[in-house]
């Protein structure tokens, strides 16, 4: 779908296959690299990841939704080479990584990726510094240098104070800060995290989004994230690949998703969002035509918020809203009827 | 299947159990062939009941000679297979000198009568205090007491010597086999063709009885406690091999991943991610490897271990209860204490707290080393100036080696006739008709049951197995004795599962019961094989009923907490529906809870057997004259051939016992449509 793009790819995935079962390359190849289902299931072949192509690019965060089985964790662990790939090309800064020695793969998996797990992946015999400090101390680093770098990313998480305490003494949101510190403590250049919040309460998921929310303005690092939650990739996505049997159905972003759902299986996840806390205003606005409208404008709003936010200043007037762009520029106008049209959908 | 259930529902209920599926015809003609040559006897075919010499497998020759060859001509070049041995024999001499001279007889300077003590043993106060410290250090107040009491009952009875020279050899095998094991273990997991190669040997160090290698360490390593070291190192590996592997397994694979995407190497991988994440399991191995240790460690007596065992050993020779049952009791305390110092240390290996403030000496840093090593010095010297210090003063000393005689003599005067009438009547009425129907039945018949069992419960593969066992038991000779050790087993476990399994039907309804009868099972469990034999010899001195007893003793516990275990995981609904339907308590065990329970039983009936048959060679020392005589004789005469054979034999049987039993649980439980249990 987008398989080149005008920004930077951090992460490019090319026809990415993940067949689980006795020669299953070998089928590959005989069916020319594209096997159907039938043919799969003929050699009892199970496929996890389907003819996958994607693209991460800089600084996004960019989700990947699926329900379970659908393939999801297989990915992402295709995309470090912890499970091997069968087939494709996955290009990190344009290094094909299916190609890179076991040497150089610990060199860039200690230098360039992190990695969130969903049950934290906690060492239970370290304490929360030396948990931190872990992937340092694998390279190799100092103690003073490892810790100071440690108790940094600790104060990022605001775990601070909490450096001697053992992983068993910390609540589930804890760990998990401890577990984000941790993968951040490298510097990677590409953040995974593979359902980090679906093992903690509804009320911490809240909170433990906010603060992703809160680290990525900070540190604008590119991510993919996994998701089983659709209104959580909503929430954290620039944009979202949905999955399905392995494939992906769709990649878009969530307005995208929403406004023009690929297929019924993308439509039954949106079916129940708002969308107008969704759809921004530049997507809905008309254009503002030779004149302006007989009554005038009701008021003015910013394109980059969303339908929801926009409602209010119709303060019961009816009258269209005048949209302007960053720089104060005009460039649409909202009309009262499509806005409650919208919000009728839900 | 298919055409089973139809068929059922075609006959009236009542008569369902007659109705003749295929296996019930082949089971049918195989017994009743069986019968038939049975009832025709020796003379019409002679070679049904004595293996013909044709057919006979000169094992015992082949692996005598291997030994041989081993012994006097094997080398690898420059020196000889048993200079090597003898080497390794030296190195391990050293730790164990050095941990015995600190425990038992000091730092010497010369040879023989002419050495000198430059430096005393510590002393008794001193390992009791230091001991209880690790005990306050892992499990508090109540540890630190118990282990004081352990250990001061040890010196109070006059067997601290013997106690310190059994503790030295543990603290010598224990770390070498937990880490031998550990080293093992982890190769099984990363290579599989590692653990292919291993999995049958595991096995079979574990039914092996341990009397059979005795031998050909004796001759290998010689005689002496280094020798017996290294058979206790062999005996107590498999398992801590086993709970590595399983551990490995069972780290989380989120874990695993972690360790690759921080850019672990594979030794970073297995040192630093798996086997501290896996360290609670780990301990539990070395826990096992600490209760093996020093069961072998008695045992070993037999070839130069000395200690406690020792004791046990030559009381027994001279039928001396009293010392016998000293050297016992002192034996159980060992094991309680170690048993629970190191089930502590290991709880407290995996629940580290936080600490608020770094301390800000050495000395604070350290307060339990600190003390120990204070408290050692410190005794030391006033040891050198009052001697009740240094040695556990004779006069403080009591023996209850009198007491217990007298009991015995007690008992034996006043209910002789009621003990000799229970024993005869069960060896006359139960006992002896079994044996000689065992001994009685043909051998073909016997393997072919064997094989046929095999078939119908798992497949061909199992009756290969099984059937060849069983086959190789025939043609190398040991038939007749195989038989007396199947019947003494055999009683054993019958009687285990008599007095096991009401136990576990009353405790298992009673969770406090439980938790008591729990805690006798768990020691019961922990303590060494040897113990045994005293109170079974008290009471009926030599023979097939006192090695019965002894067995049974020895082998219960899981009968009864299998029994418990199976009890209580009955799901409530079916209980519910049972009591719904009308049951009375009386049904509801019999018909639903028994019945679903079954499966785990079985489990537990399995390893009443294994245990058994690893007590069974024990009780030789009672006079049985089954295999296990077999093998203690060929440790006495030091026949590597004669034991070994007999050794295998026994395995073998153990190997039958245990797949047969496996497969039928695994069976049942399908059939009840329950799930399989990891590890099961």
């Amino acid at each position: 779908m987008t398989v080149s793009s005008d920004r930077s790819a951090t992460l490019s995935l090319k026809s990415v296959w993940k067949l689980f079962g006795d020669g299953a390359e070998a089928v590959l190849r005989e069916a020319g690299g594209n096997p159907p289902p039938e043919v799969l299931r003929a050699h009892a072949i199970i496929p996890a990841v389907r003819n996958v192509t994607l693209d991460v690019h800089e600084g996004e965060c960019f989700v990947i939704m699926g329900l379970s089985g659908s393939g999801k964790s297989t990915l992402v662990r295709c995309m470090s080479r912890l499970i091997e790939p069968t087939a494709g090309e996955i290009l990190f800064h344009g290094e094909n990584l299916l190609e890179a020695t076991p040497q150089r793969l610990i060199e860039i998996r200690r230098h360039q990726m992190g990695m969130v797990f969903q049950h934290f992946a906690l060492l239970p015999h370290l304490n929360v510094l030396a948990n931190v400090a872990f992937p340092l101390e694998v390279q190799g680093i100092g103690r003073v240098e490892r810790e100071a770098r440690a108790r940094e990313m600790i104060e990022l998480v605001g775990l601070g104070g909490r450096e001697g305490f053992y992983p068993r003494e910390l609540s589930g949101g804890q760990q998990q800060r401890v577990g984000i510190a941790r993968s951040l403590a490298v510097e990677p250049d590409v953040w995974f995290l593979d359902e980090p919040f679906s093992a903690l309460d509804p009320l911490i998921r809240r909170e433990m989004q906010d603060e992703f929310i809160r680290l990525q303005a900070v540190l604008k690092k590119s991510i993919v994230f996994i998701t089983h939650d659709f209104d959580e990739s909503i929430r954290l996505a620039d944009r979202i690949a949905i999955m399905k049997d392995g494939a992906v159905v769709q990649i878009g972003s969530p307005e995208d998703l929403l406004m023009a759902p690929a297929d019924d299986y993308v439509a039954e996840f949106t079916h129940n969002v708002s969308k107008s806390k969704v759809v921004r205003v530049a997507s809905l606005m008309k254009p503002t035509g030779a004149k302006s409208p007989k009554g005038g404008y009701g008021g003015e709003v910013r394109e980059d918020v969303s339908v929801a936010e926009a409602a209010p200043r119709f303060a019961g007037s009816g009258k269209p809203l005048k949209v302007v762009n960053g720089e104060g520029k005009i460039v649409g106008r909202l009309e009262h009827s499509d806005v409650v049209k919208l919000m009728m959908q839900g | 299947m298919n055409t089973a259930d139809r068929s059922m529902t075609m006959e009236p209920a009542g008569m369902a159990w007659l109705r003749l599926t295929p296996l019930r015809l082949v089971w049918l003609v195989a017994l009743l062939a069986v019968t038939a040559v049975w009832i025709a006897g020796k003379n019409v075919f002679p070679w049904a009941f004595t293996v013909p010499r044709e057919m006979r497998l000169p094992a015992k020759t082949l692996v005598g000679d291997a030994m041989d060859w081993l012994v006097e001509e094997a080398n690898f070049g420059l020196f000889t297979f048993v200079e090597f041995t003898r080497f390794v024999s030296r190195l391990v001499e050293i730790p164990y000198q050095f941990a015995l001279s600190l425990l038992s007889t000091g730092f010497l300077q010369g040879q023989g009568s002419d050495a000198v003590q430059i430096l005393p043993p510590v002393s008794w106060i001193a390992v009791i205090a230091v001991l209880s410290l690790l005990g306050f250090y892992a499990g508090g107040r109540r540890l630190a007491l118990l282990v004081a009491c352990c250990f001061g009952f040890i010196a109070a009875f006059g067997q601290w010597e013997n106690a310190m020279v059994t503790l030295a050899s543990i603290l010598i095998a224990v770390p070498l086999g937990a880490a031998g094991g550990l080293l093992m273990g982890i190769a099984a997991w990363r290579w599989r063709a590692v653990d292919i190669a291993l999995r049958p040997l595991l096995d079979l160090m574990q039914t092996v009885p341990v009397f059979a290698y005795l031998v050909p360490i004796l001759f290998l390593f010689g005689f002496g406690p280094t020798a017996a070291i290294i058979a206790t190192i062999i005996y107590a590996m498999p398992p801590m091999t086993r709970i590595t592997v399983l551990a490995l397994r069972g780290v989380p694979p989120e874990v695993t991943d972690l360790g690759n995407m921080v850019g672990c190497t594979r030794r970073q991988l297995i040192w630093r991610v798996m086997v501290p994440t896996s360290m609670q399991s780990l301990m539990v191995g070395v826990n096992q490897v600490i209760m093996l240790s020093l069961n072998m460690v008695i045992i070993a007596s037999m070839i130069g271990a000395g200690g406690l065992g020792y004791e046990v050993l030559a009381a027994l020779r001279r039928l001396d209860i009293g010392a016998g049952i000293e050297a016992g009791l002192a034996i159980v305390a060992l094991a309680i204490a170690l048993d629970r110092l190191s089930q502590a240390l290991a709880r407290r290996a995996t629940a580290q707290h936080h600490v608020t403030q770094a301390p800000k000496s050495l000395l604070a840093a350290h307060p339990y080393t600190a003390a120990a090593v204070l408290l050692v010095i410190a005794t030391g010297i006033i040891g050198l100036a009052v001697p009740a210090i240094q040695a556990f003063p004779e006069s403080w000393q009591a023996s209850t080696g009198n007491f217990w005689n007298e009991v015995v003599k007690w008992i034996n005067v006043n209910y002789f006739d009621q003990l000799e009438a229970l024993k005869n009547a069960l060896l006359l009425n139960v006992m002896i008709p079994f044996k000689r129907f065992l001994l009685g039945l043909p051998w073909v018949g016997v393997v072919g049951l064997v094989a046929l069992a095999g078939w119908s419960l798992g497949g061909w593969r199992l009756a290969l197995l099984t059937g060849v066992l069983a086959l190789l038991i025939a043609v190398t000779g040991q038939w007749a004795k195989a038989m007396v050790t199947v019947y003494l087993c055999g009683a054993s476990v019958v009687l285990a599962c008599l007095i096991g399994m009401p136990i576990g039907m009353v405790t298992a309804g009673h969770p406090r019961l439980w938790r008591l009868v729990e805690a006798v099972i768990d020691t019961l469990q922990t303590l060494p094989s040897f113990v045994y034999l005293m109170p079974a010899v008290m009471l009926f001195r030599v023979g097939d009923f006192t090695a019965m007893l002894a067995v049974v003793a020895y082998a219960i516990s899981p009968v009864i907490r299998y029994t418990v275990l199976g009890l209580q995981r009955v799901p409530d609904n079916l209980i519910e529906a049972g009591k719904a339907s009308g049951c009375t308590n009386w049904q509801l065990m019999t018909k639903v809870r028994l019945k679903l329970a079954l499966p785990e039983i079985m489990l537990g009936i399995n390893q009443t057997v294994m245990l058994a048959l690893s007590m069974l060679v024990i009780t030789a020392l009672v006079g049985t004259r089954d295999l296990g005589q077999e093998v203690y004789i060929a440790l006495t005469k030091a026949d590597t051939g004669r034991g070994i054979v007999a050794g295998l034999a026994v395995a073998f049987i153990a190997i039958i016992a245990d797949r047969l039993i496996t497969a039928g649980s695994r069976r049942l439980r399908a059939r009840l449509g329950l799930q399989e249990e990891a590890g099961a």
